[in-house]
């Protein structure tokens, strides 16, 4: 046996082996996709059959949901809030990760440390004092309900931003204090244009988070001119039980979005992932 | 332009248990190239960085010009650096780095065009202004660096290491061009390296660090042939400077067959003493000290012998290195014999110091 031989059989058989491995994953989590695509095109009665191709697609199922349910101004509305709170998050979870890790102040890592602590404080200790601040504010079924608490921050986002922050190279910034920076400016032109990747990373998580989250409007709004897309997937289900093909071709239409979002930011996505040091 | 004046500066980092920077006396002239110098952690970057006020200076004071500025903001000391790996903007193009600081300062549009165009055509930079610095070759960076401090006019520049990562061929070339720059632009300039033919031949002045405290700071010419002490002797000069410490005996001191007789004042300041001898200032044959060669380092024009110092009883002793005519140096393995120029012998105290 040659040694080109010897070295490429073994790679062969790893590479089948990986790849075998890899589709079955990818087959597990996209056959739960894949039955709801089948299902938003069956008929009712063929909904509940073990087949994977609907006999006779019903496309119709997709016009019904814009029938039965307030789409567009749901989807505005969710568009609206996780807008918002990812710009916000962006920007007050860059200003805190810079600080921690570029300032230097008295007790900065014990803060930090204390403030990364909060993450361990699960959402159901939070959620009914959260829902009593809003009361106390007034802010209950109105639109702010939903941007304010997510705005100014988080501490999953900050620890992110102040992770990479602490890999951008001292002199670049030290650079920018003798090209006559202020703080303000260092982190507004050099390291927040320099951070992309994270603040993608922010940005499309953030925006998972919210357009997914049904908890908290479930519990902060009433009027459907201000309810979220996973709100009115709900009521729907609510209000026509037996309907399945259509919930699920709702379900496709609240899906399409977040796809088309991780489609235009996965490059930027991906390298974020890789420098700040969140996969593995 | 203006001087820069180190008056007893001191930098001691928490936790250090010397100062990384001890009392530095160091004056640099108006228009003038000095070059500190000195091996890792002799606190060369750190004197530059108090300088840019990057470092705090925790007693003395620093100067530029008349004005003393120990406690001014980085920005208004009006100095320009250039960093190691260059430090620039990744996200702004070559002409966008180079006219940030007139930007920051709030400099009229135009005038910051015609200068960063001024200072890309002196550095041969004008067909990559629009490019990012990712596009660039690591000399064009290196220019790009050089251009971002050109730009601002700035009273000083403060250079630290900024031909480290170029490769040999295109250090000694950009070391040239620097050299004629700075003399071109007449900018009083800081320059740190750890190489010392970059000290050498870049600096009106060189300025030699140990431990943080200043050994000697003279022109080139006069740290190599006066070094003030050992360290300076042996940390100029490539191959190093053989050093050998003998016993005075009847006012001489003597190493193998060669003997050399001292002055009063050098005998009488110790039974002891180094004699330091370049291994250019050997000449080779006739009689003198025995050598066994070693190994033999052809470099075309000169070639270095290594070897050791044969003992009268045929016992090898002290390392020795020896400057032999390339054409046709002696064979390693063979034995010759070395004879000291007289006027270039060097002779230090038991403290290190130079004995006249």
């Amino acid at each position: 046996m040659g040694l080109a031989e010897r070295v490429i059989k073994p790679n062969i058989l790893r590479g089948f082996g990986l790849y075998t491995a890899l589709a079955g994953i990818a087959w597990c989590a996209l056959f739960p996709i894949l039955w709801a695509v089948s299902g938003s095109l069956k008929d009712e009665g063929e909904v509940t059959t073990p087949t994977l191709f609907p006999a006779h697609p019903q496309w119709s199922n997709y016009r019904e949901v814009f029938a039965l349910m307030p789409f567009w101004r749901m989807f505005f509305n969710s568009v609206l809030y996780a807008g918002c709170v990812s710009v916000g998050q962006v920007f007050f979870c860059s200003l805190a990760g810079y600080a921690f890790a570029r300032l230097r102040f008295r007790g900065r890592d014990t803060l930090f440390v204390l403030y990364l602590g909060t993450l361990m404080v699960p959402l159901t200790v939070t959620v009914i004092p959260q829902f009593m601040l809003m009361r106390v504010a007034g802010l209950t079924d109105t639109p702010w309900a939903m941007i304010v608490p997510g705005l100014f921050g988080s501490a999953f986002g900050t620890y992110l931003m102040r992770q990479f922050f602490q890999t951008i190279p001292a002199e670049l910034e030290e650079a920018a204090i003798l090209d006559g920076c202020s703080p303000w400016q260092i982190y507004w032109r050099i390291l927040l244009p320099h951070a992309k990747p994270a603040v993608m990373v922010l940005a499309v998580l953030t925006w998972f988070n919210v357009w997914n989250d049904f908890l908290w409007p479930l519990l902060m709004i009433q009027r459907s001119s201000i309810a979220t897309l996973t709100l009115g997937l709900v009521r729907m289900q609510g209000e026509y039980v037996a309907r399945w093909p259509v919930l699920m071709a709702a379900s496709m239409l609240i899906l399409l979005p977040l796809l088309l979002v991780y489609g235009i930011a996965q490059r930027a996505f991906i390298r974020g992932i890789a420098v700040t040091g969140l996969g593995g | 332009m203006a001087s820069v004046t180190f008056e007893q500066a001191t930098r001691r980092y928490p936790g250090a248990d010397r100062p990384a920077v001890d009392h530095l006396d160091l004056s640099v002239d108006d228009s003038e190239f000095v070059v500190l110098v000195g091996p890792s952690g002799c606190g060369k970057t750190t004197s530059l960085r108090m300088v840019a006020g990057l470092e705090t200076v925790d007693a003395g004071c620093i100067r530029i010009g008349a004005r003393d500025v120990t406690d001014v903001e980085p920005k208004d000391r009006d100095v320009a650096m250039v960093f190691q790996n260059y430090a620039l903007y990744p996200h702004m193009t070559v002409a966008q780095n180079m006219g940030f600081a007139l930007k920051i300062a709030g400099l009229p549009k135009a005038e910051i065009r015609d200068r960063t165009l001024d200072a890309a055509r002196l550095l041969d930079l004008e067909p990559y202004l629009a490019r990012k610095p990712k596009d660039l070759s690591g000399g064009q960076r290196q220019r790009v660096a050089m251009g971002r401090a050109i730009v601002r006019r700035p009273q000083v520049f403060l250079m630290d290491e900024p031909l480290s990562n170029l490769d040999a061929k295109l250090r000694v070339q950009t070391r040239n061009q620097i050299a004629q720059l700075q003399r071109r632009l007449g900018t009083t300039t800081v320059y740190v390296t750890h190489d010392q033919v970059e000290a050498m031949t870049m600096g009106d002045r060189v300025a030699v660090l140990r431990d943080g405290v200043l050994q000697q700071c003279a022109a080139p010419r006069e740290l190599y042939r006066n070094p003030a002490n050992m360290f300076v002797a042996e940390f100029i000069g490539t191959p190093a400077m053989n050093l050998f410490t003998l016993p005075v005996i009847n006012h001489s001191v003597s190493l193998g067959d060669w003997r050399v007789r001292l002055s009063r004042e050098i005998t009488d300041a110790a039974g002891e003493i180094d004699v330091g001898i370049r291994p250019e200032h050997f000449e080779i044959g006739g009689r003198g000290v025995e050598m066994q060669i070693d190994v033999v380092e052809e470099l075309g024009a000169d070639a270095y012998l290594y070897g050791r110092v044969t003992g009268p009883d045929n016992t090898f002793g002290q390392p020795i290195v020896v400057r032999a005519d390339g054409h046709d140096p002696p064979l390693h393995g063979s034995r010759v014999r070395l004879h000291p120029q007289r006027g270039h012998l060097h002779f230090f105290g038991v403290d290190g110091h130079r004995l006249p």
